[in-house]
């Protein structure tokens, strides 16, 4: 029997989204990030003058590239690609060193108070136990779908087809798997 | 949000360099420990099925509690208001329960004047000893009616109860008179039946929405935002009308960016030509509704080209957004709005929304109007009042508004001031709403304080109006309490429980019980015949034939599918004088009111000023939530949006701080400037909620402005007794 290596990506589809912020609360609840940081965000990005104005709003968070510069730049480690190719910290290795936050070409890192540096997981404790990341559970207007990139039948992947889409900063070369549908 | 982000990183950076170098350096075994996959262990030990009262569209939660805390909030998927899904506030239940600043114990003010906040902690049975033996005197000295009811929020439903036991008819909501009621009258005129809470919009399958003045995605009525977003992803056609390029404009196909205050030109333009064209529903029209004819004849002259001199909307885009409009009926969805006491014509600008909808066939049809389902519970038996209450004395001597079907929240502070209404109030119960930020003119509103021989209110968090209290009673949050058989008339009937997921924190206590209490005090015991209301609605919930234990372990029970359109078979039929959609209201006729919608030209701001707008955030509900610090982290004040070329012109930069001076000389606290082209030049925009004053909120206090405070002047709407708010202009000037 032959497995299919997984490939977590995210859609973010900007038509859709309100900037409403849940994606950041409900992150923030179910990771328990420490007050005054988060690990997703919203930018309201609005074009133009009075009053021919465009705007566009996207949720970001880290983009689990799949060409990873944090990892590369991490001396002790604790940056790695874990199951699906989700990039990871593993605490106790941090040294705090904020190498990563430096080669991030998303800003998506932050120095948790106790010491690591901390970032958005795609909830893959969650997503382990067959549950969406809790951004993607608490949208209200369908703005965000995750899934396996190798699975031609994911909402990813299906979105991916039928839809027009960018990356951010697609000129790092690091290959994020964070995609924007337009 | 990226700037504030960045600063996140900045603090994280400075604020923990040390902690940093020391955990990471005393693991010595970095190549050696494994990857882990860390668990940040917020699932509960323990879910508990409740609904939401961080505003008021009730959606169902689960509530995870770990340890006896509760971690997180999560939609409840089998709940149709929430579909598993919520907004941020709904999100943010933790920052209200586990606020530092909650009311803890009872407070009463024995010495010192009201407002002084000389407060001395009690125990619960003088705070309740107090309170009924000041309403016993209010009640023999003056009549039962003297005291009023102010209440906005699900757990309200005990004290009204305790109002009928004690006597008096005097209860009122702002959601009334300040908020939706010029809707609600402008539609029960129309169509024989208002919209109510949350609203019977079809939203989801619409092909076309238009929106006057709603920005939905910033007012964030869960199910109501699913729905728009799920109408988007169908490629729906949205009008936004707006002076304000708000979010929703964003989404639109046409952002029409109206000069504030002149909605009914625009849409008398637009039936203009809708009926001129022939693009109305002429099956629907011709077989649901009277007085075309008339209207026809009303909207002759109110052409695009008479509406462009008014709204500065082109002629050509007006004729167009008709012709896009009318295309997509029935499905085609003018949104009623919610908060809609604006210009003291609303319940005109209401029903020429409501006739829009009639023309292009959308009530009651799939994409516009649904019919609502619900279901209910056997309602316990209570006992018959002694005496009917006379009629509350929410209007000035001598004027009367034809058309109010709830009590005027501002009728009832103007009567606290002796001699102006039939009879004087002279105490309130005020539960869950702050008078200070909710009535315009807020001044007069001390002033009816002042008056007061007794005021108590009932609440989780010392807003304004506690700190003018005689006695506060702090109640428990929604997190703590059980509430009344939650009874919501949505698209599929369902019933919904409200229970306890965590022991009530402090001394607080369950609004229930409070009400209980001062009941049984004044000898009226017998209207809460349950010494635990938990019980009462598992004995309502059982008397209707459910299973009790599953609808606690789900959190509602949901009915059968039933017909809410005409596309699922359902018939048409409206509770108006003659049965039909009343384009022509003779109602309106015989209370001497115009019965077309007419358009009346207001008050225009003048040089160096702006008419002052205001809205909502999708992070907090009014000043309910602004306290909330776990909200706080992504929106702790509002700020002054003008437009860019304005502000620069009067050397103004963008995120200067800046004041606001009203029309009467009201000035603001500093606020932080948006200089936006997203902006009309003639008009400013706050979020409504900031700007608290109450030593009590530490958080919230002197964070933003207060728009309120600024209304120092409102216009009634003479049809239902509304208060417009949009009617006040300020400067902007240099902090």
């Amino acid at each position: 029997m032959s497995v299919t290596k997984k490939r977590y990506a995210m859609t973010v589809d900007t038509r859709q989204c309100v900037g409403c912020k849940a994606c950041v609360l409900s992150c923030k609840a179910e990771n328990d990030v420490p007050d005054g940081f988060c690990r997703d965000w919203i930018v309201e990005d609005v074009r133009g003058e009075f009053p021919l104005l465009a705007a566009e709003i996207r949720s970001e968070r880290c983009n689990h590239c799949s060409d990873a510069p944090c990892v590369k730049n991490c001396p002790t480690g604790a940056s790695h690609v874990n199951e699906g190719g989700i990039v990871l910290v593993t605490h106790g290795k941090c040294s705090g060193c904020k190498a990563c936050i430096a080669a991030c070409p998303y800003d998506a890192r932050f120095v948790h108070p106790k010491g690591y540096v901390d970032k958005c997981t795609f909830c893959l404790h969650r997503v382990q136990k067959g549950l969406k990341p809790g951004c993607v559970a608490v949208c209200p207007t369908g703005t965000l779908a995750f899934g396996d990139l190798n699975d031609s039948e994911s909402d990813v992947s299906k979105n991916l087809r039928t839809r027009r889409w960018k990356v951010n900063h697609p000129e790092s070369g690091a290959q994020p798997n964070l995609f924007f549908l337009l | 949000m990226t700037q504030s982000r960045r600063e996140f990183i900045k603090i994280g950076a400075a604020g923990v360099a040390v902690a940093a170098a020391g955990t990471g350096l005393a693991s010595n075994w970095w190549g050696l420990d494994p990857d882990v996959v860390h668990d940040p262990g917020t699932d509960g030990d323990k879910i508990v099925p409740t609904f939401c009262e961080l505003c008021f569209w009730k959606c169902g939660v689960l509530a995870h509690v770990k340890n006896g805390r509760v971690t997180k909030i999560q939609g409840n998927p089998e709940h149709p208001l929430s579909n598993g899904r919520l907004c941020p506030r709904g999100t943010g239940g933790m920052g209200l329960l586990y606020d530092p600043d909650r009311l803890k114990r009872p407070l009463l003010r024995r010495k010192g004047k009201r407002g002084e906040q000389a407060f001395e902690e009690v125990s619960w049975e003088a705070a309740l000893d107090f309170t009924a033996e000041k309403l016993e005197l209010i009640r023999k000295t003056h009549g039962p009616e003297a005291v009023a009811l102010f209440s906005h929020g699900y757990g309200g439903s005990f004290f009204k109860t305790l109002m009928a036991a004690y006597g008096s008819a005097s209860i009122a909501a702002p959601s009334y008179a300040q908020c939706r009621g010029a809707r609600e009258v402008g539609f029960q005129l129309t169509f024989g039946s208002s919209l109510g809470s949350p609203e019977n919009l079809d939203l989801g399958n619409s092909r076309c929405i238009t929106l006057i003045g709603s920005h939905l995605g910033e007012n964030m009525h869960n199910t109501q935002v699913q729905d728009f977003a799920a109408a988007i992803a169908k490629g729906a056609t949205v009008i936004a009308v707006d002076p304000r390029f708000s979010t929703a404009a964003g989404k639109a196909k046409y952002w029409l960016p109206i000069k504030p205050g002149t909605d009914i030109a625009l849409l008398l333009a637009w039936m203009h030509v809708i009926v001129n064209e022939g693009l109305y529903d002429r099956e629907y029209v011709d077989a649901n509704t009277t007085g075309l004819a008339e209207l026809r004849a009303h909207l002759e002259d109110k052409t695009p080209e008479w509406a462009f001199t008014e709204t500065t909307i082109r002629p050509e885009v007006i004729v167009e957004t008709a012709r896009v409009i009318a295309g997509a009926r029935p499905a085609s969805l003018i949104h009623p709005g919610r908060h809609t006491s604006w210009y003291g014509d609303d319940t005109q600008r209401s029903r020429a929304v409501a006739i829009l909808n009639a023309l292009v066939g959308s009530w009651g049809r799939r994409g516009g109007f649904f019919i609502p389902a619900s279901m209910g519970a056997p309602k316990i038996a209570l006992p018959a009042p002694a005496t009917k209450p006379r009629p509350a004395p929410d209007t000035p001597k001598g004027v009367s508004f034809p058309f109010a079907d709830e009590t005027l929240a501002h009728g009832l502070r103007d009567a606290s001031i002796p001699g102006t209404a039939a009879y004087d109030v002279k105490g309130w119960i005020v539960y869950g709403t702050n008078l200070i930020q909710a009535l315009p003119e807020p001044a007069k509103t001390i002033q009816a304080i002042q008056e007061l021989e007794l005021l108590v209110a009932v609440d989780v968090l010392p807003a304004e109006i506690v700190g003018w209290a005689d006695v506060v009673l702090p109640e428990c949050t929604y997190l703590e309490r059980w509430d009344d058989v939650g009874v919501t008339p949505w698209r599929e009937p369902f019933l919904a429980v409200r229970q306890p997921v965590v022991a009530p924190m402090h001394e607080s206590k369950p609004g229930w019980w409070i009400a209980k209490q001062l009941a049984t005090r004044l000898g009226h015991g017998d209207f809460f015949p349950y010494d635990d209301a938990g019980k009462m609605v598992e004995g309502r919930l059982a008397k209707a034939g459910y299973d009790v234990d599953a609808v606690k372990a789900k959190g509602l029970v949901r009915g059968k599918a039933v017909p809410v359109t005409t596309e699922d078979g359902l018939a048409l039929s409206f509770a108006t004088p003659s049965k039909k959609i009343e384009i022509y209201s003779k109602q309106m006729e015989a209370a001497g009111l115009a019965p077309l919608p007419v358009y009346t030209h207001h008050e225009e701001a003048g040089s160096g000023r702006f008419r002052l707008l205001y809205g909502r955030s999708p992070v907090h509900t009014f000043g309910r939530t602004t306290n909330n610090r776990f909200l706080g982290e992504v929106m702790k004040d509002n700020e002054v949006w003008l437009n860019a070329k304005i502000a620069k012109e009067r050397g103004l930069a963008n995120g200067q701080n800046v004041v606001l001076v009203n029309q009467d000389g009201v000035k603001s606290p500093p606020a932080r400037l948006k200089a936006t082209e997203r902006m009309r030049p003639d008009c400013v925009y706050v979020v409504h909620g900031f700007g608290h004053t109450d030593p009590g909120l530490k958080f919230a206090k002197g964070r933003g402005i207060d728009d309120n405070a600024l209304m120092s002047r409102s216009k009634i709407d003479p049809a239902m007794g509304g208060t417009g708010m949009n009617v006040n202009f300020v400067s902007v000037e240099k902090a």
